[in-house]
């Protein structure tokens, strides 16, 4: 079933996910996959466009939880950028902000990436 | 505050994840005709399917051939979903909720579904006993603030 989809973009040292539909216990192993992939290329400056997300339970926020401290270890990160109200609030509600960098636009999170670069 | 619609529902899924869709619909439309706000019955759906993901998880560990019941009563301006399993016994209510920013900077992933559903409905009810059907009993009450009434 094409309820969830998970896209990946590379740019210049930023590699861009791009998350569409549901994103549940049942399709959250597919964002494993991708998070895992990045691992063994050994790319840590992730940045995850949410735009198209429509849904998401805990099942799907325990995928970041999941790959948080390996990507930070190796010194990247993990932002999130163009959530809908919506997915925001159960991010909010989780306490994510606390943790996560969350930008309104994917712009905005790859110059933060450049900029943390430079310093 | 009276709802519209008093009917009680019932639906019966395998205990696979690729069935949480469709019980989202199923709940997102009884909600809906309930009286509910689209904010509301939102949160309403999102708790039912964190009910039903934690029996696939822990009640059934996975097995794909077991089956979950969700009933939905209405009830006046309570809105009830109970989400009934005769899996392993497992009550929600032992999970210690730790310090949720504690939890989060300690990478901890386990645990976020029950804080969610707790976050999310007005009540919470657990009835298990060992060898007979486990309950998860997910409350809401229609209100001025949460109904789609146009005033």
């Amino acid at each position: 079933m094409a309820d969830f989809k998970v896209h990946q973009r590379d740019g210049e040292g930023v590699s861009v996910i791009d998350l569409k539909g549901y994103l549940d216990a049942h399709t959250a192993p597919d964002l494993e996959n991708a998070f895992q992939r990045l691992m063994t290329d050994r790319k840590y400056n992730i940045v995850v466009n949410c735009k198209d997300l429509s849904y998401i339970s805990s099942a799907g926020l325990g995928v970041f939880m999941a790959f948080i401290e390996d990507v930070r270890k190796n010194k990247g990160d993990i932002k999130l950028t163009n959530m809908t109200p919506k997915v925001y609030n159960v991010f909010d509600l989780l306490g994510f902000p606390i943790l996560y960098e969350i930008y309104k636009d994917e712009q905005e999170a790859i110059s933060r990436f450049r900029d943390q670069k430079r310093s | 505050m009276m709802s519209r619609v008093q009917k009680k529902l019932t639906k019966t899924i395998e205990s696979r994840t690729d069935n949480l869709l469709q019980v989202r619909e199923f709940v997102l439309g009884a909600a809906r005709a309930f009286g509910f706000s689209e904010e509301e019955a939102s949160k309403i759906v999102l708790a039912v399917d964190e009910a039903c993901t934690n029996v696939i998880k822990h009640a059934y560990h996975y097995a794909t051939d077991r089956t979950i019941q969700i009933v939905v009563e209405p009830n006046k301006d309570r809105f009830q979903v109970t989400v009934i399993d005769d899996g392993k016994a497992f009550n929600p209510s032992s999970v210690k909720l730790p310090d949720l920013k504690q939890h989060l900077t300690h990478y901890r992933r386990g645990g976020l579904g029950i804080y969610l559903m707790k976050s999310l409905m007005d009540k919470v009810e657990y009835k298990y006993s060992p060898g007979k059907k486990n309950e998860v009993r997910l409350i809401k009450y229609l209100s001025p603030s949460t109904s789609n009434a146009r005033t």
